[in-house]
């Protein structure tokens, strides 16, 4: 049985008595200790910056060329805080109620709770760094509604809070290089995790640029890399955003739990052929004010503009009215494939839906009128005003949409289809956030831990920054306090030579396949196999077809994949080789848990079980645990599972309507 | 929607890394769809090279969604591209036509060393925040965030100056391969804030004395970086910045 390390006492009393007693490294002490962060997106940057300033010696890695490109940097949306400026209701206990509900019943109370609590002290710290969070005109902080809630406590940056906390982040890290307390590694990949006795004390990482290999150590390794998302080639992560250096952890012995828990985002902009390589997210807060329907007709070719109002189909506010556009993300997804594989689709491809600003732009025009004290005003005047309102919200956004598909947003509807987008599984890490290799963290989306089976919408920004800021400088103390007797390792220790040995064995091996194919082609057959057999539905029959189909690619990758270049020079194919190939091992554990799986909830959803109603059917008797899974050899996991216990909530069967 | 297909010539910089010199190389890519990206249209040339056993083009790119700053490409003269107030990995192929020849180049600027091809090193812009472009504060020192209200146009104008995107495009545009654009966004948008006053004349002098050391030329004041600017950051900064640096100077202790 896994130890999740949860502290005894009241859920509320928990995080606060942990603090209290946890073990302290003087500070004479911590600048003597090395710590290495691999990633610098929130939680990387923020986990780096805020150990540094405490006085730890930082070594941070990146694989971009700065730490201010992590991917964390495009989410638009927003940021989760249980602040209750808006008078609504809202409390830590809502806030951490309503992440539990979104996920289904699959995630920790304990965590949860923690994430909940220092929510509060996130934002404060962002607006004190100098984050330009949106404001009301009375000079205060403006918040706004998400998915999965009833409160507005959503903070935000227009279309972008994504890329304002990671500056944030990123300046406080550049303050803590300009110190000396954080040395930056850009343009460096890590490909293995050193142990030694047992404990993870360094990494092996590849300088992308020399294509050399180095030795680092360190006293604990933070990984902060992001989720999987682009094991299905085509998801809203950026290009280089990938799962190796979790890989690399899991095969040194850390579990992967719930791999099968994946986020298909409701609102991204439809494919539009075969060449595409990525997919582009239209922001959740779109939900806020528009609304989304299909026509009532089955493949009806009319334009979206011709169809009369009572011809058209709002689906979400038709079956679930408590919650309407404002479902959980999961809910949204599955209800749009529903509409589309029933032959309701809009669009060429017919997978899309209509996401419909037109009543939200008449109802601000109104709105604007009233407040301007204007009166004869024409139809068209309240349409103007109404479509500057929404450009000041959402104008990034609408640009967006229209550069992509070349279409205007403020005239007609925009098309989505749901699209990978998040992943809740992640490496199994107990409260301290340690994996089950001791030393070796795991922070933000690369780690499982508070989001379940769901993650409600504006709460990945928080849970990054949480950890970095505000768990992580905590809990790693009360394990370092134990290492200061220990002297630090050299890295010509046998245990640094024989990874680095590894690694470079592995890459030698890569490249002298000389095959065919190129490492994209495989990318794009690994990608259909997972999003048609893992991806918004899943069946027995068909998650056992994709573990034989993952297989058999994996041996066609390793025979004949064409790497261009040499090793010892700047290499994105061998880079993107190396990447892949752990994209195509993790594929075929994404398949094993989700067939272990024998119930749906969340991101979830195997055919077998559902509602009479179609919604998602869970089975609290039999999986009410966390599936963390140990490598054991080539194609062989073993299962550990960690009992949750709801000490405070009462599981549900989750209800919107 | 209508789907065209094109022909096109692409005259791309082909440069092994920095200690070797580069020159053009002219290829041929076809039946390239008016709906891809033009990073895709890249991609299906770098495939087809690939195949055929040449070695693909290096260019710098992530997102793919106009946000994290990494693409950087010097199209038909011009930093991103022909589209206004865009990002190479935003450009679509609907901008060129059938027959066109596209010449593909990176950022040109001694301060953004030649990596490979069309990758450069943009270390510069690190090296200038870290000289001062952040608010000193540590984690766990925060007042709660509606203690200080900021007026609204004030916090506007802040956010707009910190939707740079440290591409570099500002850079690539100047023809004195000036950063003026880029460090008087940063400048504002914390000059703006109550947060930022307490270092504001340090930061201005130090970021100003870590850009000429890094090698970025003089501003002159003719706005190709803002017409280049894929988030319309305003030359207005500039002003800002130039005022802030001259306060600062003559009022330090």
């Amino acid at each position: 049985m896994l130890d999740s390390k949860i502290p005894a006492g009241k859920l509320e009393e928990k995080w606060v008595d942990y603090k209290g007693h946890c073990k302290l490294v003087n500070p004479a002490n911590k600048r003597k200790m090395e710590v290495i962060v691999v990633g610098t997106g929130l939680a990387g940057a923020s986990a780096a910056a805020s150990l540094g300033e405490l006085g730890y010696k930082v070594k941070a890695f990146c694989f971009q060329d700065s730490p201010r490109r992590a991917h964390s940097i495009a989410a638009q949306g927003g940021i989760n805080a249980a602040k209750n400026y808006q008078n609504d209701g809202d409390s830590v206990f809502r806030l951490f109620y309503d992440t539990i509900k979104g996920g289904d019943y699959r995630a920790r109370e304990a965590n949860v709770h923690r994430l909940a609590e220092v929510s509060t002290n996130i934002i404060d710290q962002c607006v004190a760094q100098g984050v330009p969070f949106a404001r009301e005109y009375g000079g205060l902080l403006s918040n706004r509604s998400f998915g999965g809630t009833q409160v507005q406590r959503t903070f935000y940056a227009a279309g972008q809070t994504g890329q304002q906390l990671l500056i944030g982040a990123y300046q406080a890290l550049e303050r803590q290089v300009a110190l000396g307390n954080v040395t930056m590694y850009a343009r460096h990949e890590m490909l293995d995790v050193v142990k030694i006795d047992g404990k993870a004390k360094g990494i092996i990482a590849r300088n992308l640029i020399t294509g050399e290999l180095e030795r680092h150590f360190g006293y604990a390794v933070l990984l902060c890399t992001g989720g999987y998302g682009n094991v299905f080639y085509l998801s809203t992560n950026a290009m280089g955003s990938n799962v190796t250096a979790a890989w690399k952890a899991h095969k040194q012995g850390a579990y992967f739990a719930n791999p099968c828990f994946t986020q298909i985002h409701p609102t991204c902009i439809p494919v539009s052929g075969d060449h595409q390589s990525k997919l582009t997210l239209m922001s959740e807060s779109l939900r806020n004010d528009g609304r989304i329907w299909v026509p009532k007709k089955q493949n009806d070719t009319r334009k979206a503009n011709e169809i009369p109002e009572d011809e058209r189909d709002y689906y979400l506010e038709r079956r679930y009215p408590a919650f309407g556009n404002l479902v959980p993300r999961d809910v949204a997804s599955r209800a749009a494939k529903e509409r589309c594989d029933a032959g309701y689709g809009v669009g060429t491809s017919k997978q899309a839906v209509y996401l419909d600003y037109a009543a939200a732009i008449e109802r601000y025009g109104k709105t604007e009128v009233s407040k301007q004290g204007l009166s004869n005003v024409s139809q068209e005047q309240i349409i103007a005003l109404g479509k500057e309102v929404v450009k000041e919200k959402y104008g990034n956004l609408f640009d967006m949409y229209a550069k992509i598909t070349g279409e205007n947003p403020y005239e007609v509807p925009m098309r989505i289809y749901p699209a990978v987008h998040y992943t809740m599984g992640g490496l199994w890490v107990d409260y301290e956030l340690q994996t089950s290799v001791p030393g070796l963290y795991a922070l933000g989306e690369a780690n499982f831990s508070d989001h379940g089976a769901n993650r409600l919408g504006a709460s990945a920004l928080m849970q990054g920054l949480a950890d970095g800021y505000f768990v992580v400088p905590y809990t790693l103390g009360n394990n370092l306090a134990d290492e200061i007797y220990n002297t630090p390792i050299p890295t010509s220790h046998p245990a640094f030579e024989a990874a680095e040995k590894a690694v470079a064995d592995r890459i030698h091996t890569l490249k002298n396949i000389n095959g065919k194919q190129s490492v994209e082609s495989f990318h794009k057959r690994l990608g259909k196999i997972i999003w048609n057999e893992c991806g918004m539905s899943r069946s027995e029959a068909g998650l056992k077809q994709a573990i034989a189909d993952v297989q058999a690619l994996k041996k066609e990758f390793w025979s004949d994949v064409k790497i261009p270049g040499e090793i010892n020079e700047y290499n994105p194919e061998l880079d993107k080789a190396n990447r892949v190939a752990d994209f195509i091992e993790l594929g075929e554990l994404m398949c094993v848990d989700a067939l272990n799986r024998n119930e749906s909830c969340g991101g979830h959803f195997r055919e077998e079980y559902q509602t009479p109603d179609g919604e998602a059917l869970r089975d609290d008797e039999n999986f009410m645990y966390v599936a963390a899974w140990e490598a054991k050899g080539e194609h062989e996991w073993q299962l550990h599972k960690e009992e949750l216990k709801y000490d405070v909530i009462k599981p549900s069967q989750r209800n919107y309507k | 929607m209508s789907h065209n297909t094109m022909n096109l010539k692409l005259k791309v910089w082909r440069q092994k890394n920095a200690n070797t010199t580069g020159a053009f190389k002219t290829y041929e890519v076809n039946d390239i769809s008016d709906e891809m990206s033009f990073l895709e249209m890249l991609d299906v040339l770098n495939e087809k090279l690939i195949v055929t056993g040449d070695e693909p083009i290096a260019f710098d790119h992530d997102c793919r969604e106009g946000i994290c700053g990494m693409c950087s490409l010097y199209i038909d003269g011009k930093p991103h591209g022909p589209w206004q107030a865009n990002t190479t990995c935003q450009l679509h192929m609907r901008a060129f036509k059938d027959g066109d020849t596209i010449t593909i180049e990176p950022w040109r600027s001694n301060a953004f060393p030649i990596v490979k091809d069309l990758t450069v090193d943009r270390g510069a812009f690190d090296r200038i925040i870290q000289a001062g472009g952040y608010v000193s504060v540590n984690t766990g020192n925060a007042v709660d965030g509606n203690s200080l209200p900021i007026e609204k146009a004030k916090a506007d104008e802040s956010f707009a100056a910190a939707m740079c995107i440290g591409c570099g495009a500002c850079v690539a545009a100047c023809k004195n391969s000036s950063a003026m654009l880029f460090l008087s966004a940063k400048v504002s948008h914390l000059a703006l804030l109550p947060q930022g006053e307490p270092e504001r004349k340090s930061r201005v002098l130090n970021m100003v004395a870590q850009m000429d050391k890094e090698g970025f030329g003089s501003c002159t004041n003719t706005g190709a970086c803002e017409a280049a600017c894929p988030k319309e950051i305003s030359i207005a900064n500039i002003a800002r910045l130039n005022k802030e640096y001259l306060r600062a100077g003559l009022t330090a202790e």
